[in-house]
């Protein structure tokens, strides 16, 4: 290895993507140098910590030689833009033609995407290198990606705790330095859960302004993609790549992406910032935690903004509301798994019905079969007032409280979650105890607004963090809070233990 | 409202979820456990508040009746199981039980 | 022996229900996804990721699907839903590529509408029993005439069809007996649109009105080819019956696989008489679904109401509401054309044809296309002449030449305007409607326009009264005792003279002059 070669192998991990697109196009280093460093690097972590499911060594390096040559032919840094040769990888629960999507499920082992996700297509057309598919828990169903059919993936900072889920294994890549962006998916916190495990920014866009075409769906009405990475700034370049309407996803919102970047220069002068008193009186929220949000608070105030306290009393029916709107929609989602088109197929099925039943019983997990179970129950005639109606209202009144939240302020700070990165098998016994690591986080999805997750400093060797919200459409608001507190925390998330040498 | 097993064993019957006998009384308490749970949110009075089925407010997300191309015959049919002549291929039907209304060939669309 | 229609008819009372499913074969794509809306083709050439069901494909509704639903309520009085959604029906069936079909619940596009069906004398029968005083007063008109009954029309909304599956190892392509079968995904996503009628319908002849007229006016709308035999529209029923006088329902039976308006008919009229003998017989009738079979005309056990599904909709998330203005609305109904019950009156109004004539011509999209093109093709002063003997020709040797080729109007190989042409010389006295009908045939063979026959042919009618006085003095004279006896009193001897002067001059005199002459010659 030569210097340079080392020397890349070395920072380039916990570059930027800005910083790797500049070194790309100045052709200071090759995208194919850059595609190779961090395959080497999947090859060398990989094993130990498992975010990946799938690496695709030949699409990394069809994309950097075709940027490559764009670059020897003349393009310059602005018409590729500031994503160009960065290394990315995304959730195994989106399609991209060449790779498998399993959604981490027994239930599509092997399967092979016939057709690209939306999000997955723009971020590649924004000259980025595809490093693979990334472990999730099964179908997104869980919070640590334990639920996973490919075996579990580690937390970077400490191998004995889960990096949260659904998306764990897109937070790990990103923490470990083993791609600068990821797209996760998250349906009750899954990308903002794993990122606060994970010291990662995490972004989860308003509902409706990332396609969800091609993203196999947990439940439709709350589903969102979003983008990791380990910096704000990161997060905005993402999002501006992949933000905007589709004409295949009717949910998709024609709102125009913003100059996100651009937000993150801001600043924070004259913005309001709410803080719920109720949420931080959470039983169950760790102190230090709390503590988080409050210094975020007192940072934010200093930086010129005003801090504003208001309540949210409706956050504590969100999860109970969530484990029923969740299942429901995923139970529908699910039942196209039946072994005829594709997946799992129980061998010498007498007729239809043991075809179904049996394929479905193998190729399915045991919590993916309890949400279908929870979401069949509360669906069907006799039970459906009592849980889904009643549910669907208590959306109304979450979505009213942010309402109310967003008339008074333009962010509001929360813990992202109420615990530290727990260990494996940690909830083992109890899978609802599980659930509420998603309890700041649920309400958002409720409510389709806009959240992310932003490390903030290491507690005892683990990550800390805060949640920053705002209000449909209003991601500009997150970027120039998160991109402030960001520079006065200066998380190290370069110091990670699985990423030194 | 506590699940029997019977209904334990009816939801899976809807799900076409064969459960084998020995996980049924786990899976009754695991989801029991999560019925108890998610009872909380009837604490709340919602009389007269409005359902919404969506996270955001939109409408009339349309498309025009404009053809874009089909997907080949090969990629639509190259993670089936079993498929002949260019077709899914499923075992026999019969045992069913439901929803024969596609007995005959035009049949369909109930 | 089982018993007939007629014998139960006289204590019992049928109620019946319609649910028809009409594909939108005018629609370019289907309803969710840009695949094209074709027929025939290899298995599965016409899908996509969301009409195949692939996992993260998403539904996009196709704008004019929903356009051609509400034009189709308006058709038919239907109030239109100002906010409605589309909702999920979940239950597992192979044809079906999510195992969800996306369809409407609790708020269909269009509502309460309603249809006027004309019944005529010779199924008057079905509805009222002529031996009770109290029914032939209910009858609204004349028994004699035929009546008009008003079927209420709940609801249409808007769903995507199944696909097709091909059943391989049994006899005769059913289930019943296969041990596999074939799904093909080229159906599934049509866009589709399922009528629901209130259980206004009290006889199979009232059914198969309904349904004759429903087609003919999604037919004059262009929505669908409306093909029963193809299934781009299917018709199930749901029969109950009750003893006349009373008003409650009774169990009803569904009934699926009437394929035919025939068999619409024979297959309701089966059910009841089979219902009625039941609960004759000590029986009751169980809720259940039941097949009909054409062939043997006979319905049997499809699936009993134990196994209904439980196919707990929610509303479609994937999709957003749709919204339709007032003024969208309008926008709509301004599309709406010249509607059957409209072209009727028209034909009679302003042409003066009779009730039948108008009924026959405007309840057939095609003859009605036809015969608009007739009439458009002489000048409007000429109409009133015109008018009624093309009527006569259009329904009489023109139906019957369609009827012998089996095929529909659009398809004649002699166009409406020669048809008109060919009244306008019979009218002018250019021929005779005896020569017409010779005319007629020769176009039929040859395709050439009646004028070009009857040149051709020295066809043109002996009108010259100079000429025809001579040839009948001569004919007169050539028979004496024939005219004597005529003139005696045997007046029925006119025949033989006018057939004389026929044959002399090849049927072409003038048969208005002929008997003038004759009668003068003869007195």
């Amino acid at each position: 290895m030569s210097d340079t070669q080392k020397r890349l192998a070395d920072t380039l991990p916990f570059m930027s993507a800005t910083e790797v697109s500049a070194l790309v196009t100045s052709k200071e280093v090759s995208a194919r140098e850059v595609a190779h460093t961090m395959l080497d690097r999947i090859k060398q972590l990989d094993g130990d910590i498992h975010a990946y499911n799938e690496v695709t060594p030949e699409l990394a390096l069809a994309a950097a030689d075709n940027l490559d040559k764009r670059i020897a032919e003349g393009a310059t840094a602005e018409e590729l833009g500031k994503l160009a040769g960065a290394p990315v990888a995304f959730k195994d629960n989106m399609n991209l033609v060449g790779t498998h999507t399993t959604c981490s499920s027994k239930m599509l082992e092997g399967f092979q995407s016939p057709y690209d996700c939306t999000a997955v297509r723009r971020l590649l057309d924004a000259h980025t290198l595809p490093l693979g598919k990334l472990n999730m828990d099964e179908f997104a169903f869980g919070s640590s990606t334990e639920t996973s059919a490919t075996g579990l993936t580690h937390n970077p900072w400490d191998h004995k705790r889960v990096p949260g889920g659904s998306s764990g294994g897109s937070a790990a890549a990103v923490s470990a330095g083993m791609a600068t962006i990821t797209l996760g998916s998250d349906t009750g916190g899954s990308i903002r859960q794993p990122a606060a495990f994970t010291g990662t920014v995490g972004l989860k866009p308003s509902y409706g302004r990332v396609s969800r075409y091609g993203c196999v769906a947990f439940a439709s009405s709350l589903d969102q993609i979003g983008p990791f990475s380990h910096t704000v700034r990161d997060s905005a370049l993402a999002l501006g790549a992949i933000a905007g309407k589709d004409p295949l996803d009717a949910t998709s919102m024609n709102v125009p992406a913003e100059d996100y970047f651009a937000s993150c220069n801001q600043g924070v002068e004259g913005m309001r910032v709410a803080v719920a008193t109720d949420l931080l009186e959470q039983e169950g929220l760790d102190p230090r935690l709390k503590k988080e949000v409050l210094d975020s608070a007192e940072l934010l105030a200093g930086m010129g903004a005003e801090v504003v306290e208001i309540t949210l009393p409706s956050t504590k029916y969100g999860l109970p509301a969530y484990y029923v709107l969740g299942p429901a929609e995923a139970s529908s989602n699910m039942a196209r798994f039946d072994g005829i088109r594709y997946g799992h197929r129980a061998e010498n099925a007498e007729d239809i019905l043991d075809l179904y039943m049996r394929s479905r019983s193998e190729g399915f997990g045991d919590e993916t079969i309890r949400r279908i179970m929870i979401g069949t129950y509360v669906l069907s005639s006799g039970h459906y007032d009592s849980y889904y109606m009643q549910a669907q209202k208590v959306r109304t009144v979450i979505r009213d409280d942010y309402k109310a939240v967003f008339a008074q302020a333009d962010v509001l700070l929360t813990p992202s979650t109420p615990v530290l990165p727990f260990k494996f098998g940690e909830f083992a016994d109890d899978p609802t105890a599980m659930y509420l690591s998603d309890y700041y986080t649920i309400p958002v999805n409720m409510a389709g607004i806009a959240g992310m997750s932003l490390p903030t400093r290491l507690i005892d060797g683990l990550p800390a963090s805060v949640q920053l919200v705002a209000n449909h459409f209003r991601e500009t608001d997150l970027f120039r809070a998160g991109a402030a507190l960001e520079s006065s925390f200066a998380f190290p998330y370069d110091s990670v233990p699985a990423g030194q040498a | 409202m506590a699940l029997t097993q019977a209904e334990v064993r009816e939801i899976g019957l809807i799900a076409r979820l064969n459960l084998e006998d020995g996980a049924i009384e786990g899976l009754q308490e695991e989801l029991n456990q999560i019925l108890t749970y998610v009872e909380h949110m009837q604490e709340l009075d919602l009389e007269g508040v409005a359902p919404t089925a969506y996270s955001t407010d939109f409408t009339d997300s349309l498309r025009d009746d404009v053809r874009v191309p089909s997907l080949p015959r090969e990629a639509v049919l190259m993670n089936a199981p079993e498929s002949k002549e260019g077709a899914f291929l499923v075992p026999r039907i019969k045992a069913l039980g439901i929803e024969d209304s596609r007995e005959d060939t035009a049949g369909g669309g109930s | 022996m089982p018993r007939e229609l007629k014998d139960v008819l006289h204590d019992w009372e049928a109620v019946i229900g319609l649910e028809i499913h009409t594909e939108i074969t005018t629609s370019q794509t289907k309803m969710f996804c840009g695949c094209p809306v074709a027929f025939g083709g290899e298995p599965n050439s016409r899908t996509c990721p969301t009409c195949a069901g692939l996992p993260g494909a998403l539904p996009v509704p196709n704008k004019k699907a929903i356009e051609w639903t509400v034009l189709s309520g308006l058709s038919i009085g239907c109030d239109i839903a100002r906010w409605s959604q589309f909702s999920r029906k979940n239950y597992f069936y192979p044809d079906m590529p999510a195992n969800y079909q996306i369809s409407q619940f609790d708020t269909p596009f269009c509502f309460d509408g309603e249809v006027t069906v004309e019944v005529d004398e010779k199924f008057t029968w079905q509805r009222y029993d002529r031996g009770t005083a109290d029914n032939v007063k209910a009858v609204e008109g004349d028994v004699d005439k035929g009546y008009n009954a008003r079927i209420g029309v709940t609801r249409i909304h808007l769903e995507e069809d199944t696909g097709k599956m091909i059943h391989v190892g049994g006899s005769d392509g059913r289930i019943t007996g296969a041990i596999a079968s074939l799904v093909d995904f080229n159906r599934a996503g049509l866009p589709l649109m399922e009528l629901v009628s209130e259980p206004d319908i009290r006889t199979p002849e009232e059914a198969r009105r309904f349904v004759h007229k429903l087609r003919n006016i999604f037919l004059t709308l262009g929505v669908s080819d409306c093909s029963m035999e193809e299934g781009s529209m299917r018709v199930d029923g749901n029969i109950s019956v009750r003893k006349r006088g009373t008003t409650e329902f009774g169990t009803k039976t569904e009934l699926k696989n009437m394929n035919s308006l025939k068999a619409l008919h024979d297959g309701l009229t089966y059910e009841i008489v089979r219902q009625v003998e039941l609960i004759e017989s000590g029986g009751k009738v169980t809720q259940e679904t039941r097949h009909y079979d054409p062939v043997t005309k006979v319905t049997s056990t499809l699936r009993s109401k134990e196994d209904a599904q439980d196919y707990r909709y929610f509303p479609e998330p994937d999709i957003a509401p749709v919204v339709l203005t007032d003024a969208q609305i309008e926008e709509i109904a301004s599309r709406l054309p010249e509607l059957p019950d409209q072209r009727k009156d028209r034909l009679m109004k302003d042409l003066g044809l009779p009730n039948y004539d108008a009924g026959v011509i405007a309840g057939d999209v095609e003859l009605s296309a036809y015969f608009d093109e007739g009439l458009a093709s002489v000048g409007k002063g000429r109409l009133k002449d015109l008018a009624k003997p093309f009527a006569n020709l259009v329904l009489g040797d023109l139906s019957a030449y369609l009827n012998a080729e089996g095929i529909t109007a659009d398809a004649s190989k002699i166009s409406s305007a020669d048809c008109m042409e060919l009244v306008g010389l019979v009218h002018e006295g250019t021929i005779s409607g005896k020569q017409a009908k010779e005319v007629f045939e020769l176009m039929v063979e040859s395709g050439a326009s009646p004028t070009t026959i009857v040149e051709e042919r020295g066809m043109k009618q002996l009108s010259d009264a100079g000429e025809l006085e001579g040839i009948i003095t001569a004919i007169v004279e050539a028979h004496p005792d024939q005219a004597n006896a005529y003139r005696g009193g045997k007046t029925g001897l006119m025949g033989f003279f006018v057939g004389q002067v026929m044959k002399e001059t090849k049927g072409q005199a003038n048969p208005k002059m002929v008997n003038e002459i004759l009668g003068r010659l003869l007195s």
